[in-house]
């Protein structure tokens, strides 16, 4: 998953976070990255037409920007659930989060064929809890 | 979040590789799965070209397996056994209509495959870090794995060329 579909992702999580449009500040908290870091970026997002900006407010996806974020969070879902469920990795968020910019959507939809995802994929995802609300999350085996 | 593109520690060079295993598995079983899933009759006429194609597929990804595998094992990581990734196969497995299918859903095999180990290649040239195997040794594995999906990518295109 390439740098801005990861922001899109983070965008659309914060709008759901925010209850409206996504501030620096929650996207840089998301994003683990600096404050400046996110104003570039979202300066870039908007040229090409995924991000709408409003000062002090913050950053809205537009149409098309929404639909890269569902897949992009799509995707995501699918690392996250691959890493709980077939790997059995108990840090799989942490996990996950490391690995996304390294797994390509083509690579996560091959996964997807052995992993059993909800319909509703990816609305059914919780930004708070940071995983799908369905998911089965695995315990350490002591 | 980590935004970049490399890889840092041993930690996650063994899960990439373990993932690596994975679609090799997928590959194997599904190239398994097709065979069996064609009716019958089918099954009689399909090319030898296509069935050796998928004899080829199945018989490459457990070569490559075995050596991620090495690779894993030297990380003191373990791997997925086949047997589990074949029953995970086969309760989501949705067979292809026809021989196209069968194809096209082995390109698509081939084609994430090569993906994959030229991003992880990409990630690892990227990163400093010092891993707990041979770097060069690690590499050319991977080099040599990319370059036979990417063999396999020509030899799948080629067939799908000749059928249309």
């Amino acid at each position: 998953m390439n740098t801005a579909d990861q922001y899109l992702k983070a965008i659309y999580l914060a709008q759901r976070i925010d209850d409206g449009p996504a501030s620096t500040g929650t996207l840089a908290d998301l994003l683990e990255v600096s404050p400046a870091s996110v104003n570039e970026m979202i300066g870039k997002l908007e040229e090409r037409g995924l991000v709408e900006h409003e000062k002090y407010k913050g950053a809205s996806l537009t149409d098309e920007g929404l639909e890269r974020a569902h897949d992009a969070l799509q995707t995501y879902c699918i690392i996250e659930r691959f890493l709980a469920n077939v790997l059995e990795v108990e840090e799989f968020r942490e996990e996950a989060h490391a690995l996304e910019a390294v797994i390509d959507d083509t690579v996560a939809e091959r996964l997807d064929t052995i992993i059993d995802r909800p319909e509703e994929c990816p609305d059914c995802f919780d930004p708070e809890a940071d995983c799908c609300k369905y998911l089965e999350v695995p315990t350490r085996a002591d | 979040m980590s935004l970049g593109q490399r890889v840092s520690s041993d930690h996650q060079l063994a899960r990439l590789l373990q993932i690596g295993v994975v679609l090799e598995e997928v590959v194997e079983s599904r190239a398994a799965h097709h065979l069996e899933s064609l009716p019958a009759d089918e099954r009689e006429t399909i090319d030898d070209e296509v069935r050796a194609l998928l004899a080829e597929a199945a018989e490459e990804s457990a070569e490559h397996r075995e050596r991620l595998e090495t690779l894993v094992d030297d990380l003191d990581a373990e791997t997925v056994a086949y047997e589990e990734i074949n029953a995970l196969v086969d309760a989501q497995y949705g067979p292809p209509e026809d021989t196209d299918g069968v194809l096209y859903d082995q390109l698509c095999n081939e084609e994430t495959a090569y993906k994959f180990y030229d991003d992880l290649i990409e990630a690892v040239e990227a990163s400093d870090a010092e891993f707990a195997i041979d770097r060069d040794r690690l590499l050319e594995t991977l080099y040599d794995i990319r370059e036979e999906e990417r063999e396999g990518v020509e030899e799948v295109t080629e067939i799908m060329e000749r059928r249309a």
